[in-house]
């Protein structure tokens, strides 16, 4: 954490990422749960009593906003600790372990890697209706990680052979001690950074299979309003821009804040990229 | 290790299997086992995938010819093993074998919406536009960016790296469906600077495809706005990679040697700096290939481009399942196509990669 506000982008990154996370978890306190669909005021442009107009069926999209943040972002987050969880804990096991563990994990890995994801999932999403955000993230997590896997890999590879590791080995301290106590701490910043490309990666997945309506609308999240905006055909009313464009920024500037993060934690763990 | 002893009858054998174990240790034999296996395994995976579900794709077919024709059980289930290529009321293995028995042949099934019309027939009519536009999307901006990258580790520090860095992490950050949706409605609908509705489709109608100049460029000009968009928003990834590539590259002692030989900084920047500093760059671009395809579902979407992605979505809307498991195959099996020629190019070209094994990447 103390790596990231070193950077001034990746500072400023996390402080947006923050501020949207508050908005998303906050917000929908104080705004109405359910709007009401208004047939007198489709589509309106943005005014005092709507800040940024109405939709196709009269209800505020300010609100919808506000509202529609948590679900992404709960999604995103979930996802991105299912995939570390799989990727950490097999990951390390396989470096750590070596042998044939080692081997299968890696085929494993490689088979799942060349699988186009979006493609699978739009599969599962026909399939199988995906109406939970849990049942979402798991599905997206649970093929998102074999990039992580394979860094972490690299990662223990390289510091299994430490000193203070040997020596950790030597004292015959018990795999999950020398993992957990030992090489997984040493690894923080690295992790992290990686949680925050995986969380970039699924909030991806996400907003498409919504945008595509292969995850079922429940609720007025952006992914859904983007869905709404483009089949209702927002994007031919210049009154209605808002609609279209709110979500557009909203999802980008999340994933801008998460990508800066990413940039950073890499300058952080990679001197030569500092020294440019 | 404890060595075996070796006894003199047993020298042939043992040096047989050392043949044996070698050709499978060789590089270009394994790569090919486990392409092979992915594809196996993938195939595997849909088979059960669609037989486990709740409503069984068979049994809902079945059940809809029995409500909406009034046929008989029996001819609606020989209908459904015609179309789905297998029949519900066997054992589940003999079905998983004749199954992978027609995948080897190529037979992939029936559409269920076309009847008659083969499942790879339909792929195959889509999927050539998306091999063009992502395709040629990517190379494009593998070569761009890798130059531009080299340009931003030549010139670090300076203005040009500071805002090609910036320009590029704010396209790599924007989901590049949504980019698309963006340029439809600003250039499209609100400026009317983009024919959009002119534009969609893979090749505008009354055109045939034929090997001629007003063919081609009309496939490009329906083309042009996905390749864009592809373009956009994976250059940025490029320019970081070949960026710090380079910059490793040029602290390399070989490089400082060639400078202090009085080699021309062009000579060195392409035979020194620049074959080196690309290598890192082979095995990205069969990711990215990967990766946009299964975007291209999105971005086809966005703007009608009549590509696999367009096909995918429409056989979800319809429930067209057997096109549906055909799509993920035939996609799967020319990702898998495409890192294996990839691996087997990077192999070739950093002879480091076969000695060690291929692994710890």
């Amino acid at each position: 954490m103390t790596a990231l506000m070193r950077s001034k982008a990746g500072f400023a990154g996390f402080v947006v990422f923050c501020l949207m996370v508050l908005l998303a978890v906050l917000g929908p306190l104080f705004t109405p749960g359910h709007l009401v669909t208004d047939v007198t005021a489709v589509y309106q442009p943005p005014s005092g009593a709507h800040l940024l107009g109405t939709d196709s069926e009269g209800r505020d999209i300010a609100i919808q906003m506000i509202n529609g943040g948590r679900s992404v972002i709960l999604v995103g987050v979930l996802a991105g600790v299912i995939s570390t969880g799989i990727a950490i804990a097999f990951g390390s096991l396989g470096a750590y372990l070596g042998g044939w563990v080692d081997s299968l994990i890696v085929s494993v890995t490689d088979i799942v890697l060349t699988v186009p994801q979006i493609i699978l999932l739009a599969v599962l999403a026909s399939l199988y209706t995906l109406d939970s955000p849990w049942l979402l993230a798991v599905i997206i997590g649970g093929f998102a990680w074999p990039y992580l896997l394979r860094s972490v890999r690299a990662q223990v590879f390289s510091l299994k052979e430490r000193e203070y590791v040997e020596a950790a080995r030597l004292l015959d301290l018990g795999t999950p001690h020398v993992l957990f106590r030992e090489i997984l701490p040493n690894m923080g910043a690295f992790i992290l950074m990686n949680f925050v490309v995986t969380m970039t990666n699924a909030i991806y997945a996400l907003v498409g299979l919504y945008f595509l309506g292969l995850a079922p609308i429940v609720d007025d999240n952006w992914g859904a309003m983007l869905n709404k905006a483009w089949t209702r055909g927002a994007i031919f009313y210049s009154d209605s821009l808002f609609y279209v464009l709110a979500p557009v920024l909203a999802i980008s500037i999340l994933q801008l804040s998460l990508v800066t993060m990413t940039r950073s934690f890499e300058e952080i763990l990679n001197p030569r990229l500092r020294q440019s | 290790m404890i060595a075996a002893p070796t006894t003199a009858p047993e020298i042939r054998p043992v040096r047989l299997r050392r043949i044996t174990v070698r050709a499978f240790r060789s590089y270009p034999a394994r790569r090919l086992g486990k392409a092979v296996l992915t594809v196996y395994l993938v195939a595997t995976g849909t088979f059960f995938l669609v037989r486990m579900l709740p409503g069984n794709p068979v049994e809902v077919f079945i059940n809809t010819q029995m409500s909406q024709y009034g046929v008989s059980y029996q001819e609606a289930a020989s209908q459904a093993a015609g179309l789905f290529s297998f029949d519900p009321s066997r054992p589940l293995l003999v079905q998983y074998g004749e199954y992978l028995a027609g995948m080897a042949h190529g037979d992939f099934g029936h559409s269920l919406l076309a009847p008659g019309t083969t499942v790879l027939d339909i792929v195959f009519s889509y999927l050539p536009w998306t091999v063009f536009s992502v395709g040629l999307g990517v190379l494009l901006s593998c070569g761009l960016g890798s130059l531009l990258g080299m340009l931003m580790a030549y010139r670090r520090g300076g203005w040009l790296d500071h805002a090609l860095s910036l320009i590029g992490s704010l396209l790599h950050s924007i989901p590049n469906y949504l980019l698309a949706m963006l340029i439809v409605v600003f250039l499209g609908v609100r400026l009317e600077i983009l024919p959009i509705a002119q534009m969609r489709g893979a090749y505008s109608p009354g055109v045939t495809p034929e090997f001629s100049f007003d063919f081609i460029s009309d496939a490009m000009y329906h083309a042009s706005l996905p390749i864009t968009v592809y373009v956009l928003t994976t250059i940025g990834g490029w320019m970081l990679v070949m960026k710090a590539s380079t910059v490793e590259t040029l602290g390399e002692d070989y490089v400082t040697v060639a400078r202090a030989r009085g080699l021309p900084d062009r000579r060195i920047a392409a035979s020194y700096v620049g074959r080196n500093a690309v290598l890192p760059v082979f095995p990205q671009l069969a990711i990215t290939l990967g990766f946009v395809v299964g975007g291209s579902i999105l971005v086809e979407q966005v703007f009608q481009y009549q590509g696999i992605g367009f096909l995918l979505l429409q056989s979800v809307q319809r429930r067209d399942y057997p096109v549906l498991q055909g799509i993920l195959l035939i996609v799967t099996i020319a990702v898998v196509a495409a890192n294996l020629v990839s691996d087997l190019l990077y192999s070739r070209l950093d002879p480091r990669v076969r000695g060690a094994g291929g692994e710890g990447s």
